[in-house]
């Protein structure tokens, strides 16, 4: 076996040690031999856990990179610079009239025929595949960052021009303004909306299932299949959601707590 | 302490700066650039790629999955508004048990994909088919179709529950106690009084709502209804020519763009008293 394999393999079972689902101290180990949702290969606890954990990973993945992009795009659409406003609102214009459906097809398909050509311009002769977790990654970022960049130019907006001014006065440059005075403001006034945008994006995840990862959907939906029960197994992956759902709300009212503490009370 | 003697005269405002290509300037001509330089591009790929036949294969396969994806959003849009007013009563309700049943049902269909609570309904109710059979309501949950509509009602129907319930709390209790006290019943209230300022409250997130359902039903391509997303993908997994997801983006880009303006100048006529 190659070494790297071997890496991953313990690098996932150190993971699995903490798997809350099938671990040494998992929930599921608790269902009797034999129920469908049992881990091992009996029932299928095992395989909806991987699912919920790639669903959760390309979340994760995909919250920075669009949050970096939207912050791009709302610094554009903040300058006094008319081709830049321009651009990011066409950006904009496109990734939020698009249905979310639609951009991971275009971006799954086109980027294999672009890799495609190009590869064959390079003068290779067998094509790569794409993987599907990238295509989706790259998808749910451009949608993400299109409404994380109105949620914050909104928040810009709401900032008033005197911190900025004051920023000035007391000889900072506009990067550190940025940096020191706006941004952690922001991050206040943006905290709300993003919150709204990271259940959206955990929703949008299932949409990648139709590109075939494995995410919670289409991990359920192979056990529902298999075993005919399919009420019972979209039923969970309905509760995966949810309880993904709730689980961010707790830590996001967390977080804004944390944030609201540093602010001036008003 | 000296007063100031004189006024200093009025002057001419500042001469405008001299254009110069500053870094930003660059930056934004090269990104609007490269915006333009694709547009041509596709356009010219387009037109490159134009083929009668397939246009008149696909083309009116296209239109007919343009109306279908009108029309199961236009009548799951109008019975999850119906399907609303009690979800909305029902969280403002003071009964705990009626609020916490709302509640329950807004919380789970705006906390699971779309696409989780079709598979449920689509492939799910078939676990019951004989108890549905019993009942005679098998017909009904065969139909992808039936289901897809099934399924986006509900759904809609509890985000349309929370947009009528925040418009309706916004408005203020003054507007109740003036309505009391000039003897009105608590139905003309609501129905003179508090309605017609919920709606214009309600009307941006409304029409939200409708764009976000036309995006969301792309996803009834999935269960092999044949909408403008399951007609592009037919024609995609015929031909592989990729001008057809082109063409269904420019289709959903023209509907979502067009509503919006709508939208847009139906607020602005609608607000217009607000106005200051």
């Amino acid at each position: 076996m190659e070494p790297t394999a071997s890496l991953g393999e313990q690098l996932y079972l150190l993971v699995s040690l903490f798997d809350p689902f099938c671990g040494p101290v998992g929930v599921l180990n608790l269902l009797p031999d034999g129920s469908l949702l049992s881990c091992g290969d009996t029932g299928w606890g095992d395989e909806v856990a991987r699912g919920f954990f790639v669903t959760i990973t390309l979340a994760l993945c995909t919250l920075p990179i669009g949050l970096l992009i939207g912050l791009f795009l709302a610094l554009a659409k903040q300058t006094e610079v008319r081709t830049l406003r321009m651009a990011a609102n066409i950006y904009t214009t496109i990734f939020r009239g698009l249905p979310e459906l639609l951009t991971i097809f275009m971006i799954y398909f086109g980027l294999q025929i672009a890799v495609r050509e190009t590869a064959m311009a390079l003068g290779f002769e067998r094509g790569f595949e794409i993987n599907s977790f990238v295509a989706g990654t790259i998808a749910l970022s451009l949608v993400f960052s299109a409404y994380a960049s109105e949620v914050l130019s909104s928040a810009f907006k709401a900032i008033p021009k005197g911190q900025y001014e004051a920023g000035y006065a007391l000889g900072l440059r506009p990067g550190k303004t940025m940096r020191l005075i706006i941004l952690p403001q922001l991050v206040r006034i943006a905290l709300p909306g993003l919150g709204n945008l990271w259940m959206i994006l955990i929703k949008d995840t299932a949409l990648i299932s139709v590109i075939g990862l494995g995410d919670t959907l289409r991990q359920t939906g192979i056990a529902a299949k298999v075993t005919k029960e399919a009420f019972f197994f979209y039923g969970t992956a309905c509760l995966l959601f949810l309880a993904l759902a709730m689980a961010s709300s707790i830590v996001f009212s967390r977080i804004e707590l944390r944030v609201r503490r540093s602010g001036v009370n008003r | 302490m000296s007063a100031v003697q004189e006024i200093i005269p009025p002057q001419p405002a500042p001469p405008p700066e001299p254009f110069r290509w500053t870094p930003m300037r660059i930056l934004g001509a090269s990104l609007l650039g490269i915006w333009i330089i694709a547009g041509i591009a596709l356009v010219l790929w387009l037109v490159g790629a134009w083929d009668i036949d397939k246009v008149k294969t696909y083309g009116p396969k296209f239109l007919s999955g343009l109306a279908t994806t009108l029309t199961l959003v236009g009548i799951s849009i109008v019975l999850g508004a119906i399907v609303s007013i009690p979800l909305a009563f029902g969280r403002m309700s003071s009964n705990k048990i009626i609020s916490s049943l709302a509640y329950g049902y807004v919380y789970f269909f705006r906390g699971t994909p779309l696409l989780a609570q079709l598979f449920l309904i689509y492939y799910g109710f078939g676990t019951f088919r004989t108890e549905l059979e019993a009942i005679g309501l098998w017909v009904f949950f065969r139909d992808a179709w039936n289901c897809a509509l099934f399924a986006f009602t509900l759904n809609t129907a509890a985000y349309q529950a929370e947009i009528l319930r925040g418009a309706i709390e916004s408005v203020p209790r003054g507007q109740h106690e003036g309505a009391a006290a000039l003897g009105l019943t608590p139905f003309q209230t609501f129905h003179q009084i508090v309605l017609p300022q919920a709606m214009i409250v309600a009307l941006r997130p409304y029409g939200n709502e409708i764009i976000l359902m036309i995006k969301g039903s792309a996803i009834v391509a999935i269960v092999t209804v044949f909408d403008l997303m399951g007609e592009t993908r037919r024609a995609y997994s015929r031909t592989f020519d990729f001008q057809t997801y082109i063409w269904a983006a420019v289709f959903y880009l023209l509907i979502v763009e067009t509503l919006r303006n709508i939208w847009e100048k139906l607020e602005q006529r609608l607000t217009r008293h607000l106005k200051r």
